[in-house]
Order: C-alpha cells, then structure tokens, then sequence
C-alpha cells in the first residue's frame, strides 16, 4: 500500500475544509497593522468591525429569522449608554464609575433585555409592520435620549468614555483598538455561524420559511423568534461598546435615525444571506463616508456634495445586485461554473 | 468596460490625498456642518475661509496656505470622526471648526489628545467649551452664545417697553447659552418670563408649542435657528401669530432672512443680538463685505456674510495673522503658534477682537432690528454696538457662578436677579 493511498482513506478536517481564500483574508486582516497607518487601523478597519458586527445582528434576525429589525443600532446605543453611564465618563454627575467586570456585563444584559422587549412586541408583526414598529421604538429612543437629561445627559451626552486599562494595554491606541474591534466582530461572526448551525438556529431557519408547519411541529415559533432578538441584541451590545470606546463620548445622534438606517443599508448593500455579507457593507459604507469628500474635491467637484456620492455609491450596488455584494460574488461564481465544463474542470 | 473606468477612476481619486503636504505648505483642516439645519451656514463659513485666504494671497507667515474641508452633520460623533480623518490621515497642521455647540464641547476634548496641533474654533458658541476644564490648544475668537444673548434684554425693555416674554428656544447647548445671555440681561432689568418652551433640534413641527403659546405676553423670544427657524415662522404665520419676536443670535441670520416663503412676514421689526450687524458702518465692515461679494459670483454666496460665515472668517484672520507673526513656524509642538495667537490682537471687520486666560473672545455685541431693505430684502438695521463683551457677561467669575451658573434649561432664575421693588 502506498503512502499516496492511505492519505486518502484520511477524513479531510475542518482546517482542511477553509477554503484558500479565507486563509488569505486572515493572513491580511492579522498582518495589516505591519503596512497600515493608525488611520486605517482605527478609524476605517475598526469602525468597519463595529458597524459589521451591529448589522450582522441584523443580519442574524433578517437572514435566519425572517424578521427586518431596525432597532439594532438603538440597543448598541443603549449598551454604549449603560457602558457610560454604569463606568467612567466626563460627566461625573451622572457616571457610577463602578468596575468593567461589573459595567461590561451590566450593559450587555440591559440591552439584552431590551432588545428581548422589542422583539416581545415585534414578532407578532411580519414584514413591513417590523420595521414600522422597530423604527417607532428606535426614534423613540433617540427623542428619549435628546430629552433625558436624568439618565442620558441630554443632547451632549456623555464625553470621555474610555475603555479600562486592561492587563496593562491601552485599548484605544490604534493596534490595540484594531485588535480588540477585530477580535470581537470575529467572535461575533463565529457565534452566529455556529448558531445558525444549531438546532436552534436550524429551527428559526424553520420557522422563517413557515412557521405554520413548524408550530405544527410542536416548535413554539413565537419563543424562537423572541430569543433570536436577545441573541441579536447581545451582539449589537457588543458592537456599542466597542462604538463608544471609539468614539470615546455617546450623544443621542450615535443611535439617531440616520444612523439607524445606516445599519439597513450596511446590511442590505453588504447582503444578508451570510454572516460575511455586513462586514463587507460596512467596509463599502465607511470607505465611502469616509473618503468621498476627498473623491469629489479630486475630481474638481465641489466637496459639499458628498451625500450624492455616498447615494450613487449604494444605487450601484443594489441597482446591480438586489442581494448586495454578496449576491453579486455569487453571480460570478454561477457564471464561472457555466462557463466550465464539469467533468473536464475546463473552459468550453 | 464602463465598470472598470468608473473603478479606475474612483481608485485613483481615493489614492489621491494621499500624499502628504508639499514643504513649505500649510495644511488648514475645516471641519463645517455641510449636512443638516445648518448647512448652508456652513457653506458660507466655507467660502469665508476662502476669502479670508485669498486675502492674504495664498500664503501667511512665508509659507503657502491649503485647505481640506470635513463635512460634519453636526453630531459629536462625526464631529470627532472627521477631525481623526483631517489629522491623521489628511494630515493638518491645525483645524478651524466646528460650527455647533454640542460639537465644540466634544472638540475641546478631542483637542487635549493633539496637544501639538491646534484646533480653532469655528463659529460654534457652547460656554463650557473654554469656561469649565479649558483646553490649552482649543481657541475660540466668537463670542460663546451667552455673550452674543448679552445687551438685548435691556433694548428690548428700556427701549420696547417689553417687559413680559414667553420664550421658544432651540434644546440643546448652544439653544441654553445662547437665551441665558439674553434671560440674564433681560431680568437684570426687571423683565419677567411667563412660560419657556424647549424644542428640540430640528424638529419640523412647531404646531403644539404654537398652540400653546399664551395670548397674554409683549413678545416672544424665538432662540432657534436655521432650517428651525423658518419652519417656526412660517407655521406661526399660517397660525395667525401676530405677537412682537425678540430673536435669538442666530434666528435674525442671513440664512433665515434670505428664506423664501412667509417666514419673512413674521420678521419685520425683530430686534436681535448677535456678533455682527448687516447694516453695520463701520468702514472695515463695508469693506469686508464688498470683498466678499466680489470674490464670489452673486448665486454662489448670500447677499452679505451671515453669522457663521463671520465666525469662521474671524477664525481664520486669527490664524494667518498669527502665521504672520511668528514666520509660519510651526516646530516645537506649535508653541509659537499657540503663544501667538492668545496675545493676538485681532483688528476684524466687527471691531477688536482679544482672547481672555481661556483663550476665549472678548468683543462687541451688536444689537440689531430688521427691517426690509430698499429692493425688498430682510435686512438686520444696526441699533448700536457694546464693546468689550466678557464671557462671564460684565460680572466676575465668583458672582457669575453664584449668581448665575452654567447653562441649562432652568438655570436663570429670574426672581433672583430682577431688580429689588
């Protein structure tokens, strides 16, 4: 028996299983501190990792659940909130300073059980009546937020949040901010991949295409969905965290109404079929909001009209693939697969 | 194939900036509110600092002057976003901005993690930007709201004989300061205020607070602004509103004047305050004001500068006169350049401008009434000029703080500061 041979009879993996691509993307995305100037550590890859991770929660609920939330920017505004108002900040009026193992957890759980409420209340709706009743509540929150000046400070907020001095590292230089963002968005992928392969998530896919069967099935469809929101919310929470820490200050604009549709659009541009498809819509919206000011003035256009930009920008890509991105990357490989021959793996 | 030109050409606008700044340069980040109820104040502030620049030829203290504007939508988040972008990535040697209060406080932080860079405040007028926790390299040649609020009380009482108000002002820092200049002067003189409406930023609709504004009032003080503003009157107008206003800085504002539609109707006879006066005299603002209609074509600009387009030209004159001074020398952390500009002695088109130890503005407030002009236009009439406005509005630090206290919905207590009797 040859060696050849018996390598074969070998089960393949699950390092074997990642495909070639994904091996590169990792070696890029661990490496890009060596070539990257903090500007694009900090502001562009890390408000990437937190923009995708608040519209991978919507992603979640969307692509698995079925259900269009827009109230996850406002629960990562809330547990940035909590993070300010629970921790350390500049308004010390308000600010409890108790310790990050006491706030972290205190502001996950508080959005968590917000975001179960919403949920609570949003999946007797379907469709169109989701999003009505989310975005009620997220304005809501954000007219709240403006007016409250007991708990959110009103219309300035809180300033100086900053993230604790962990294990000597301080997390808001642009290596560290980079890594941790990184980190967490990737834990966050991971547990909704992981999630979505559960029984659990198996059943919501279940209950997304028809829920009439599953609850035939003896599957409580209302319970599924509910506790698909506090999975989500807790994601979102995560991604508001980070957000803060980034930002270092919270104002009621961070979950404001644009931003809340911002959170759609990363998700809708990016696609919703797969965990990936909101990091590369966040990569697209903060390259876009970022640089077209730049790309007008380049182009002898007056800057002022930077939103057209950003406009014609997401016009393109949903013009062309109403499934995002993500569509688009799955057009190519349908016509590259016609275009082969099957059994000799070659150009026709 | 279009794809790929469109790609191309896209990729090489975003490569662009890269570059760093040439020798001899130096680089002005502007950060202006383009996006939101101020935007077109912030295209003026725009053009200002252009202005401002083309009057020194391009150049200040020996070195060649650029700038790179930031849009902002006035949040303090995108505010400190693009203040990052302009430092880190487009690499500027100092910042003028913001425009809005809540802005400026989220910029005065901001600022003490640059301390070798310098941020220049635009037009935005928060009190506690340079009153509570100061930072060194933040400094501010506008006055801060309240001391624009300031002498307008007293006209509206000895001079109107107004003595009991029901004010509408915007919710949110510059909305507070701004009528705590206003309230604090007009209770000093014995006026009273029946009922205060908070709304916020924005909002749209004004119907409710229209509704139940009371009948019994000699005016109304209207401290919003912008797109705000115009909305209110135009409502209060269909609403059959006929009470006297009292404007608050920016409601009087080239920006509102300018408006089409009813808003205008409810306007004439408005007496306001603020940093600057349309109608103003004096020969350096005359000039002023014939140089900015000059450097741009009449559907480009306003009829004349309006306030932020003021602010943000006072801001740049400070910086390049400082330049001047100190040879465009920016080495050392910029130390010079900081030194330079609080001893600066501004000599503006509104009068002498100087920085007080919170490197904050000292100078006048114009009180101003408006009035339609000869070819129909809104104008604001110059009533008179109060030199020398401080920012603790004439009293020391200690009564101001007794007596008065920072801004916020209810700190003027009006009681406690009316006349004896």
């Amino acid at each position: 028996m040859s060696l050849a041979e018996r390598r074969v009879e070998r089960e393949p993996t699950a390092i074997d299983r990642i495909p070639a691509p994904v091996w590169a993307l990792a070696a890029i995305l661990l490496t890009m501190p060596a070539y990257a100037n903090d500007f694009i550590l900090f502001q562009v890859m890390g408000w990437t990792f937190i923009l995708g991770t608040i519209a991978l929660s919507l992603m979640f609920l969307a692509g698995y659940g079925g259900m269009v939330s827009l109230i996850q920017m406002t629960v990562a505004g809330l547990a940035g909130y909590m993070v300010a108002l629970f921790g350390n900040s500049g308004i010390e009026s308000l600010s409890l300073f108790l310790p990050w193992y006491v706030y972290i957890p205190l502001a996950i759980v508080i959005a968590a059980i917000f975001g179960t409420i919403v949920g609570a209340l949003a999946v007797r709706t379907e469709g169109i009546y989701t999003i009505m009743i989310t975005l009620a509540i997220a304005s809501a929150f954000f007219y709240f937020s403006r007016q409250n000046y007991s708990i959110f400070n009103g219309y300035t907020g809180f300033n100086l949040v900053i993230p604790p001095d962990l294990f000597g590292v301080d997390w808001r230089q642009p290596v560290a901010f980079y890594y941790l963002s990184g980190g967490v968005a990737l834990l966050a992928y991971l547990a909704v991949v992981y999630v979505s392969r559960s029984p659990f998530g198996l059943a919501l896919q279940g209950v997304r295409d028809n829920p009439r069967r599953m609850a035939a099935l003896g599957f409580n469809v209302t319970a599924h969905r509910i506790a698909a929101y506090t999975f989500a919310a807790v994601i979102a929470a995560f991604g508001g965290i980070l957000l803060v820490w980034q930002n270092s200050q919270i104002s009621p604009g961070t979950s404001g109404i644009p931003a809340v549709i911002d959170i759609l659009v990363i998700a809708v541009v990016g696609g919703i079929g797969r965990p990936i498809g909101p990091f590369i819509g966040a990569l697209i919206y903060v390259l876009l909001r970022t640089f077209s000011p730049d790309v007008l003035t380049a182009l002898d256009l007056s800057g002022e009209r930077f939103k057209t930009v950003i406009g014609l920008g997401f016009l393109i890509i949903v013009f062309w693939s109403p499934d995002g991105v993500l569509g688009l990357w799955d057009k190519w490989r349908a016509a590259r697969d016609k275009a082969e021959d099957p059994l000799r793996r070659r150009a026709k | 194939m279009t794809k790929w030109i469109i790609g191309a050409v896209s990729a090489a606008a975003l490569l662009a900036p890269f570059g760093a700044a040439a020798e001899g340069t130096i680089k002005i980040g502007v950060l202006a509110a383009l996006d939101g109820v101020f935007a077109t104040g912030a295209q003026d502030g725009v053009k200002n600092i252009e202005l401002a620049i083309m009057e020194n030829k391009g150049m200040a203290g020996g070195k060649k002057i650029e700038f790179v504007v930031a849009p902002t939508d006035t949040t303090p988040d995108t505010t400190i976003r693009q203040a990052r972008k302009l430092i880190e990535q487009d690499q500027v040697d100092f910042i003028i901005g913001p425009l809005s209060g809540s802005e400026g406080l989220a910029m005065r932080d901001y600022s003490k993690t640059i301390p070798d860079k310098t941020v220049i405040n635009g037009v935005s007028g928060a009190l506690e930007t340079t009153f509570v926790d100061p930072s060194p390299n933040f400094f501010r040649f506008n006055l801060d709201g309240a001391q624009m609020g300031a002498g307008l009380g007293t006209y509206v009482v000895e001079e109107k004989g107004w003595k009991k108000v029901a004010t509408i002002a915007a919710d949110y820092a510059f909305g507070y300061t701004n009528f705590m200049g206003f309230a604090v002067d007009f209770c000093k003189a014995g006026g009273e205020i029946v009922e205060r409406y908070w709304i916020p930023l924005g909002s749209g609709d004004f119907g409710g607070v229209i509704a139940a504004l009371p009948d019994d009032v000699d005016a109304i003080y209207l401290g919003v602004g912008g797109t705000d503003a115009i909305n209110f009157l135009n409502q209060y107008e269909q609403a059959g509103g006929e009470t006297n206003l009292i404007g608050g800085s920016i409601m009087a504002d080239q920006t509102v004047l300018t408006s089409k539609g009813r808003a205008k109707e409810a306007l004439a006879g408005t007496p306001s305050s603020g940093l600057m006066a349309d109608e103003n005299t004096d020969p350096a603002w005359l000039a002023y004001v014939k140089r900015y209609q000059e450097a741009f074509p009449e559907s480009e600009r306003l009829p004349s500068p309006s306030l932020f387009g003021v602010g943000y030209y006072l801001a740049t004159k400070a910086a390049l006169q400082a330049l001047d001074e100190i040879g465009g020398d920016l080495s050392d952390g910029q130390k010079k350049f900081h030194a330079a500009l609080s001893e600066l002695k501004l000599e503006s088109p509104v009068g002498l401008i100087t920085l007080n130890e919170n490197r904050q503005a000292i100078g006048p407030v114009f009180i101003n009434e408006v009035v339609e002009g000869p070819n129909g236009d809104l104008e604001n009439k110059f009533i008179k000029r109060i030199d020398g406005v401080t920012q603790t509005l004439g009293l020391s630090r200690e009564e101001f703080d007794e007596k008065v206290g920072l801004p916020s919905r209810d700190v003027v207590n009006c009681e406690a500061l009316q006349p004896a009797g």
